[in-house]
């Protein structure tokens, strides 16, 4: 039985795929980027839903684009699906070890280990000379189901497969959301105690959250590599992490969609500031933010809730 | 079988003894009111055979298998469930979302996919919440309710997983005089059709005749009395060390 | 032995200027129970501020020592303009709410902070060369070292000793440690909650920009100062424990000489040792090496 989030996200993803081929470039690899980067807030999104807040996904959007970079350069791999799903894969091995860990954490210890481990890999690849250090390198560009692509088409192609593939995460992400284990998240966040009565592990499922963060992460990092061109340690910082953060705080936990949509506004005032007002977008953001979480705690997806008593 | 086989529990902190020698056992089906002042040991009773707290010493047996020593997700698993004095409650979601969380969680497999508002969970929370007369609030969320439908909820969840033991700690405390008989009859009526063995700590006298088949009294760690309500509450002792009442 | 020196030297030298800044950071955590992003926001303030009071005392041509002064002065220019706008203006209204809910507002902070630096200093750097040749040099073996590092370290030994004193031997500090304990029972036994929280806060902020403004002549004072400086003052407070001031003292002196070692003899571990060792405490410390809060952890 298909279900109703279901159908809206393919409808979501057929119109962008047709508004994408009246778009200039500019607004397709914004698009892109933007996919990228909101998978990784969904990732923050998801453990917020389960009451912890992780400052640390730099580490897992940086593992997925390093390893899809280095795939590409190094190991001969082009095909711009296998990559993504090795940039996630990839993520999933570096955030694994450490998930059981965490799934102990709540509150500020929670975000200050993740904030820890994504500093620490930031550490290792701002002096790994064999990576670029603190300059990165270059990605070579992909191919895709083994044709390399004409020059023209290539800023659509790609953002098409950030379409369906960011579209796809997100309608398995409502899904999730909706499902038992999604509910008894949001139960997690309320009461952890009578959770634990009841005869679920809760650091198991926190851990869990890590792990399926980890992943959508990873492939975020290695989409946004292959928008961008190139890698740096920069992935890693607790600065690009806090904007992870940002967004996840501005679209709220009810909406799958707004956590994309926020990804999109913060990309297109990054870009248009630099040309207009490099010296007071960051100010606008940070008022933004105070906003949001004084008058409108639920973020900006809380704006949207039809049922807001049953449908959490 | 027995549900409940506890045997010569031994508890104590930093001198203080909190449990001496306390055995008990309890069948399938019993109602036991459980009393004893403040400190006589009937929490630190609760405490261990839901696994919050381990015995030093003795055995607890639930249906036969040993689950001393269990931590409570481990002996909650095996068909124990409690209530709690103050009730533990998910504040920001609905009523029907507090019974359906509970009930996934009883479940045990935490589906990743299946979705939690299927027309077979909800048909199921809402007999839960029809039990309990509590369909009504359905859709409100609980952290506007007034006390009294806040324990009957917090009992509710303990029953989705249809315990072979349950405990009640304090059902009526914090609810109002006149509000405390409706909702044991609500409580009681709902475990009707139950195998459960519930387990009830109680303050109030009134309560414990009522609806309790046997009393157990606690004293100083120990069990003082144990039988059914009218002998224990006019054991002389017992009106000594517990009712209040001299004799 | 002179590489040990050094590294001696640069170590404790850095832990010294890092110590005053996680001392404020730590206090305000102690006090408000907020782990404050923009900390460092405000460690670069004071620097920008040292930068501007040097250049206009300098006009005046008295003497190349009040350059010292002015440093202080930036510092308490800072704290005392922009802490009590803050912590009235805009954090008190958020008291009470979930930690990490602070934290995020404090991170809006930043953001606005690093913006609003930029608007009222521009973007270029400002050198701020005279305080740092005012005490000469030190000759330690066949090395020579600035005294103006020395003086640095003894001013952080006097930020310690000072905040130490402050708290267990006079009356008002007794009065903030019982807030530090516990607020609610401190306000129920008739102390202004209200009126600590703003001076603790706008002493934490003072020590922050004290941090930058003696830093200031170290440096390019630049945007984007603050951004290091923010981990790397979280990292100092978690290894020595949220709220602690001996944690403080220690969690600097072991990220410094950490820091130092790593420069000197294996440069690619430099600033992945001081994660490596906040990632180390947290998974079997997470209270920090001088436990005063506990971890929130099951």
């Amino acid at each position: 039985m298909i279900r109703h989030p279901v159908w809206l996200g393919l409808a979501a993803i057929v119109a962008l795929l047709l508004a994408g081929l009246a778009a200039p470039r500019w607004l397709l690899s914004l698009g892109t980027l933007s996919a990228a980067s909101g998978l990784v807030s969904l990732g923050v999104v998801l453990m917020m839903r389960g009451g912890v807040v992780s400052f640390g996904q730099g580490l897992v959007f940086a593992a997925g684009g390093y390893a899809a970079a280095l795939l590409a350069n190094k190991a001969g791999v082009s095909d711009a699906l296998l990559l993504l799903l090795a940039g996630g894969a990839s993520a999933v091995l570096v955030a694994a070890p450490f998930a059981p860990l965490l799934g102990r954490y709540r509150g500020i210890f929670f975000a200050m280990l993740t904030l820890a481990l994504s500093m620490v890999l930031y550490g290792l690849l701002v002096k790994w000379d064999a990576l670029g250090g603190s300059d990165g390198f270059n990605m070579r560009r992909p191919t895709v189901f083994g044709a390399p692509l004409p020059e023209g088409w290539w800023a659509y192609i790609l953002y098409a497969i950030a379409v369906v593939l960011a579209g796809s995460m997100a309608i398995a992400a409502r899904l999730y959301f909706d499902s038992a284990r999604g509910l008894v998240s949001l139960a997690m966040r309320d009461n952890e105690l009578r959770v634990e009565y009841l005869g679920a592990s809760v650091q198991r499922m926190v851990a869990w959250n890590f792990v399926i963060a980890a992943f959508i992460g990873g492939v975020g990092g290695s989409l946004a590599i292959m928008a961008l061109g190139h890698i740096e340690p920069n992935f890693s910082y607790w600065t690009t992490s806090g904007e992870f953060v940002f967004v996840a705080i501005l679209a709220g936990s009810h909406s799958v969609g707004a956590v994309f949509a926020a990804s999109f506004i913060l990309e297109l005032v990054r870009s248009f500031s630099s040309s207009y007002f490099p010296n007071t977008w960051q100010l606008a953001l940070g008022v933004f933010l105070l906003i949001v979480i004084r008058f409108l705690p639920g973020g900006l997806g809380s704006l949207l809730r039809r049922t807001p008593k049953t449908r959490p | 079988m027995k549900t409940l086989s506890a045997q010569r529990l031994h508890k104590h902190f930093d001198g203080v003894v909190a449990a001496e020698d306390v055995s008990l056992e309890v069948a399938a089906g019993e109602r036991v009111g459980l009393i004893g002042s403040n400190g006589a040991g009937k929490t630190t009773f609760v405490n261990m055979v839901t696994g919050y707290l381990r015995p030093d010493s003795g055995r607890i047996e639930l249906e036969g298998a040993d689950i001393t020593g269990l931590g409570p997700r481990q002996i909650m698993r095996r068909g124990v469930a409690r209530s709690f004095q103050v009730p533990q409650l998910y504040p920001e979601l609905s009523v029907l979302d507090n019974v359906l969380a509970a009930a996934a969680c009883t479940a045990g497999e935490l589906s990743f996919w299946r979705p939690a508002h299927s027309a077979h969970s909800v048909a199921q929370a809402r007999a839960i919440l029809e039990r309990f007369s509590l369909a009504v609030h359905e859709q409100r969320r609980v952290a506007e309710l007034p006390g009294g439908v806040r324990k009957l909820l917090d009992i509710a969840m303990a029953l989705t997983r249809h315990p072979s033991l349950l405990l009640l700690d304090e059902p009526t405390s914090g609810v109002s005089a006149e509000e405390k008989f409706p909702v044991m009859d609500t409580v009681m009526a709902a475990l009707e059709g139950e195998q459960a063995a519930v387990l009830f700590v109680e303050h109030d006298m009134e309560i414990v005749q009522r609806y309790a088949s046997r009393v157990v009294a606690f004293y100083s760690g120990r069990v003082l009395a144990d039988g059914p309500p009218g002998p224990v509450l006019a054991d002389a002792e017992v009106r000594r060390h517990v009712t209040g009442a001299e004799a | 032995m002179s590489t040990f020196v050094t590294i001696v030297v640069d170590g404790v030298t850095y832990a010294s200027w890092l110590f005053i800044v996680a001392l404020g950071l730590t206090l305000v955590f102690g006090v408000l129970k907020i782990l404050n992003i923009a900390h460092g926001s405000f460690y670069a303030l004071g620097a920008y501020a040292a930068a501007t009071c040097v250049a206009w005392l300098g006009a005046l041509q008295i003497s190349p020592w009040l350059s010292l002064f002015a440093l202080l002065l930036g510092s308490v220019a800072v704290a005392a303009v922009l802490a009590p706008l803050t912590e009235r203006g805009l954090l008190r209204f958020f008291y009470g709410r979930d930690e990490v809910l602070l934290v995020l507002v404090t991170y809006a902070l930043f953001l606005v902070l690093e913006d609003a630096t930029k608007l009222v200093w521009g973007v270029n750097p400002y050198f701020v060369s005279e305080p740092y040749g005012l005490f000469g040099a030190v000759q330690v073996g066949s090395h020579s070292y600035v005294g103006y590092d020395f003086a640095l370290v003894a001013v952080a030994l006097a930020c310690g000793v000072g905040v130490w004193w402050g708290l267990n031997r006079t009356r008002a500090g007794k009065i903030v440690l019982a807030v530090i304990h516990s607020a609610e029972i401190a306000a129920s036994m008739g102390v202004n909650i209200g009126r600590v929280y703003t001076y603790a806060f706008m002493f934490g902020i003072f020590l922050a920009a004290l941090g930058g403004a003696l830093t200031a002549p170290m440096i390019s004072v630049q945007p984007g100062v603050s951004v290091g400086v923010v981990i790397v003052s979280f990292a100092v407070v978690i290894i020595g424990g949220l709220g602690s001031i001996e944690g403080a003292a220690i969690g600097a002196l072991i990220v410094g000489l950490a820091r130092a070692l790593a420069v000197h003899t294996w440069p690619e571990a430099e600033l992945f040792s001081i994660y490596a060792a906040m990632a180390v405490v947290l998974i079997f410390r997470p209270e920090g090496l001088f436990q005063r809060v506990k971890a929130r952890r099951i």
